[in-house]
């Protein structure tokens, strides 16, 4: 079945097709429209999901923790400053390894306010142990959301899932694509039956305890080996996927990396305005490649150096800014991961695209440029810079 | 609960809060949960919930929990929605017919997780009319950290961080009256009360604040023996004292109506209840008389008005 949707009504209709058993809705730009098209989902009867319409972002996430404690399967969506709300309430959800699915509409975060695209939110909530899976396009989003109950809710996981894709680019440009029917659906993300919840008959269960030093660790480092396993089970969902939907995916995608000597690494929805340049360049006898993180949570480490050990330079492109005067965050793990590399390529970071500045394809192109000369001279010049901003007047 | 009330028979009943918590000796906060908790029929189960509290790290520290129920405690500021989740999660297992039986969701805060923090959280939940019962053991001060002024602190009170000395005496502001303003959320039902005496009016109110449909709120004096500075033995008699002046009225309102559960037989000088507690020593130096005379007047004054309301 192929429709034309946005990011935003994809992500809904899957939520419409798992029909959940509770949803803590909060409106906040650029993912209102997804608790829009939910509420009408319950008012048309498509889905039987207790719907809690609350007060804040805290709120909902709480609506979710609780929820999902007490047996029942909880989905919410946000962005910026809604998810930074949540902080507090996103590591609580992980460490009592609650597999609530949050949509999360990328957005810059205040200050100053801005209500476009950058991933200064979801990457401000990368340490809170929940897994993170980015989209390129609607496609993805819609694929995105599906996999993750599947992934979040397995045993050896049992850990929280933000599903990211770029506010407006992605959540309101409307494109063709495919959906699943919704029995199948349904039975790829299965029923959810927990082995211990709060509603639980025959045997009660107490969440959230004060955990004193003796324990406080223990229970960390399970949720560390968690993270880890949580590798092994997303390639695993994406292969059942594969098989429902022809769609394969992977911890990240590789493109035209077969024999790259320079390459780019982002994430999101710029993935394709660098792709176009990466054929441009390549048409030109440039031997560029990309590669698009999807899954930010667990990082692929090792698997991305691996991909990136026959390389010679190599552009990071952060789409946030992290303030720690040295790069942003996906520099600063891509860099930590090549490091075991015997030979390793020269590694420099772009910040981009904040509060929604375009990223064009020339741009692309000016990096790839720069690259080159990197290759050929051995000198990296300045690491880490910004993109696309105005000079300021001397 | 048509029979009526013997507290021999209801102390016969399992408790649902056990021995062996770690609140201190003479605290309210126990007493106030096991008589809540008692009025919950025997055959139905809870999901009881806390926000963080001295309750909460002194009833469920890893491994141990004193609830016979089901629990959960996830932050300071957000009892109310948590509960609300619990009951959301009911509804919806219990429409797609995964679960049975009745299931009843009771929420315990302090009074600076319910007048504070935690408002925002409490309003919501009680605005979108969930079946929950939300207890506010109110003993006037953030005792957790170490008793530090809310806005349910009385005016007066000496916390660490309303300090006295030459400069301020205590807290400036009078305390906030948050059972007034939960009535104006227009939920069925709203309480006031305290454990005491026989715990007949904590009982039955708690019986009705379980038992009627919907969001139900109340409000439970629960003294503290460190942050009012009184020998623990003294527990009874202090909230005793508390309703006989007046300055913690019992009442209730359901569906709308006002109702005074208690008036005193003598009504008490404030003086007597200040002069039981440490927190409002210096309110007696030579000097301070205006503050006495000034805490009987606001203490006067909302009596007179309560009384008005419940045409008592």
């Amino acid at each position: 079945m192929s429709n034309c949707f946005s990011g935003n009504e994809a992500v809904a209709y899957a939520m419409k097709q798992i029909n959940p058993d509770v949803m803590g809705a909060f409106p906040i730009t650029p993912s209102t429209e997804i608790p829009e098209y939910f509420a009408q989902y319950v008012a048309n009867g498509e889905v039987n999901t207790e719907y809690v319409t609350v007060e804040s972002e805290h709120s909902s996430m709480s609506v979710c923790i609780a929820a999902e404690a007490a047996g029942a399967r909880s989905v919410c969506a946000t962005s910026s400053c809604g998810l930074a709300l949540m902080y507090e309430m996103l590591y609580v959800a992980a460490s009592c390894r609650l597999p609530i699915t949050l949509a999360c509409v990328t957005r810059a975060l205040s200050g100053p306010i801005n209500i476009n695209n950058d991933h200064s939110d979801s990457m401000g909530a990368r340490d809170t142990g929940w897994i993170q899976i980015y989209a390129e396009n609607n496609q993805e989003a819609y694929d995105n959301f599906i996999m993750a109950m599947p992934i979040g809710e397995t045993a050896s996981v049992r850990l929280p899932v933000m599903t990211c894709m770029d506010g407006f680019i992605t959540s309101h440009a409307v494109e063709n694509i495919e959906f699943l029917d919704t029995e199948v659906v349904r039975k790829f993300v299965g029923e959810y039956n927990p082995e211990n919840y709060l509603l639980k008959k025959e045997n009660p269960l107490a969440v959230g305890p004060y955990d004193i030093s003796a324990y406080y660790m223990e229970h960390k480092v399970l949720e560390a080996e968690a993270m880890k396993a949580a590798k092994a089970r997303i390639l695993e969902v994406a292969d059942e996927f594969a098989k429902i939907s022809g769609r394969h995916y992977g911890l990240f995608e590789e493109y035209r990396m077969e024999d790259a000597e320079l390459a780019m690494v982002l994430i999101g929805s710029s993935a394709g305005t660098a792709k176009a340049a990466v054929d441009q360049l390549r048409e030109q006898g440039v031997k560029a490649g990309l590669i698009k993180v999807r899954v930010f949570r667990p990082f692929p480490g090792e698997e991305l150096a691996q991909a990136l050990s026959k390389t010679k330079a190599v552009a990071v492109m952060d789409k946030s800014e992290g303030f720690s005067a040295n790069g942003g965050p996906l520099f600063a793990e891509t860099r930590s991961a090549l490091y075991d590399l015997k030979q390793r390529p020269h590694l420099i970071d772009i910040v981009f695209g904040l509060g929604g500045r375009d990223l064009k394809t020339e741009d692309v192109e000016n990096i790839f440029a720069r690259l080159a000369d990197i290759a050929a001279t051995g000198e990296t010049g300045p690491v880490y810079t910004h993109l696309g901003q105005r000079q300021r007047r001397k | 609960m048509s029979t009526v009330y013997d507290l021999k028979r209801e102390v016969e009943k399992p408790e649902r809060l056990t021995g062996g918590h770690r609140l201190c000796a003479g605290c309210g906060a126990g007493v106030v949960v096991s008589g809540v908790l008692r009025a919950l029929e025997k055959e139905d189960r809870a999901v009881i919930v806390n926000a963080t509290s001295c309750l909460e790290v002194s009833t469920f520290m890893y491994p141990y929990t004193a609830y016979t129920d089901s629990f959960i405690h996830s932050a300071f500021e957000n009892s109310a929605a948590t509960c609300s989740g619990a009951e959301a999660a009911y509804n919806a297992l219990k429409r797609r017919g995964k679960i049975d039986g009745t299931v009843k969701f009771i929420t315990f805060a302090g009074d600076g997780g319910t007048y504070d923090i935690g408002f925002q959280s409490l309003s919501g939940a009680m605005e979108r009319g969930h079946d929950m019962v939300y207890v506010c053991y109110d003993n006037e001060a953030y005792m957790n950290t170490g008793i530090q002024r809310s806005s349910s602190t009385p005016r007066f009170t000496r916390t660490t961080t309303t300090a006295v000395g030459s400069a301020q005496q205590g807290k400036k502001q009078n305390k906030k009256d948050l059972t007034e303003i939960l009535v104006a959320h227009n939920i069925p039902y709203a309480a006031q009360t305290a454990p005491m005496g026989n715990f007949r009016d904590l009982h039955s109110k708690a019986y009705k604040a379980i038992y009627t449909p919907g969001p139900c709120f109340l409000n439970v004096l629960s003294p503290c023996p460190r942050g009012w500075d009184y020998p623990m033995a003294k527990l009874p008699e202090i909230i005793k004292l508390a309703v006989d002046t007046c300055v913690w009225p019992l009442y209730e309102v359901e569906e709308g109506v006002w109702r005074l559960s208690y008036t005193p037989k003598k009504k008490l000088p404030v003086e007597d209840f200040l002069r039981s507690q440490g927190r409002f020593k210096h309110m007696f130096k030579q000097g301070n008389e205006w503050m006495i005379e000034e805490a009987q007047q606001y203490v006067d004054q909302k009596w007179d008005k309560l009384l008005e309301r419940t045409g008592a």
